[in-house]
């Protein structure tokens, strides 16, 4: 099970009310290589692979959700008080009218989240490769973020965001190494 | 909302974090490492830190977990606001 912690893994402020950006960040809330398809991906994915990694897609599954309430945290502060015609000038008025300030798991473009973003192959190397190239795309998404703000408060979360995808990438090199090894090992055998 | 945060929320909350940032990075080392004694220890020293930090976090600012895994004071406190994204 889960215990929820009541604080963020890491601050989370910005300087000025900004729908425009907001808009762009979403794609990491509901996108297809955003936080929500990095959770679900990795904990899914926990039940069929080795003993050997289990524990690393348990613990980076988790820590994406704690990720997750962080994009939550900066488009909720961007857009708290942004009046409906500000919505429609950054380019959420469809938004708007469909769920007025809440969020909702969709990308930038405000295509929905499906499970169709995410992939379960059952082969460890497969999977594992699949959520290498999940972190490098992530970290790609939060440079292209970076490079869309002046806001140095919503900047200094994200890049604390992009060198996590740095790093959860190569835990998960790690592991396919780790994997690899325990093959030729049993060869030997 | 933001009536019982003082100036030092923000300090020990920053401070909590910062620990809770080296468990979190060394759980995943750990993870993939699972043999670097020198990491282990390091872990065991912060976990106990964290241990203090946040007992002394909740004695000024109400529970951190859920379920159980904190303790509450009368009334009920654990569903009072700030929640994180508020502050």
């Amino acid at each position: 099970m889960w215990i929820y912690e009541k604080k963020l893994q890491y601050p989370v402020r910005v300087s000025k009310c900004d729908p425009r950006m907001a808009r762009f960040l979403i794609e990491q809330y509901g996108g297809a290589d955003g936080e929500l398809a990095a959770a679900l991906r990795y904990l899914n994915q926990r039940y069929t692979i080795p003993d050997k990694v289990i524990g690393l897609l348990n613990d980076i599954g988790t820590e994406e959700f704690a990720h997750l309430e962080m994009i939550a945290t900066m488009v909720y502060k961007l857009t708290k008080d942004a009046t409906p015609q500000q919505l429609e000038e950054a380019g959420l008025g469809d938004h708007f009218v469909n769920h007025d300030h809440a969020l909702f798991y969709n990308n930038a473009s405000g295509v929905p989240w499906t499970a169709a973003y995410i992939q379960a192959k059952g082969d460890p190397i497969a999977d594992l490769y699949e959520d290498i190239a999940a972190e490098e795309k992530a970290r790609a998404t939060y440079q292209w973020l970076i490079d869309m703000t002046d806001d140095v408060d919503l900047q200094d979360s994200l890049k604390f965001l992009r060198e996590r995808e740095v790093i959860h990438s190569l835990r998960f090199r790690e592991a396919v190494e780790i994997l690899i090894e325990d093959r030729e090992t049993k060869k030997i055998f | 909302m933001e009536n019982k945060l003082d100036a030092q929320y923000y300090e020990r909350l920053t401070r909590l974090q910062e620990t809770d940032f080296a468990l979190v990075e060394l759980t995943l080392y750990l993870d993939t490492h699972p043999h670097d004694l020198q990491a282990i220890e390091q872990f065991n020293q912060l976990a106990l830190k964290r241990q203090q930090q946040a007992c002394e976090f909740e004695s000024l600012y109400g529970p951190l977990l859920q379920f159980g895994h904190s303790f509450s004071r009368y009334p009920w406190d654990w569903k009072e606001a700030p929640w994180p994204w508020q502050v």
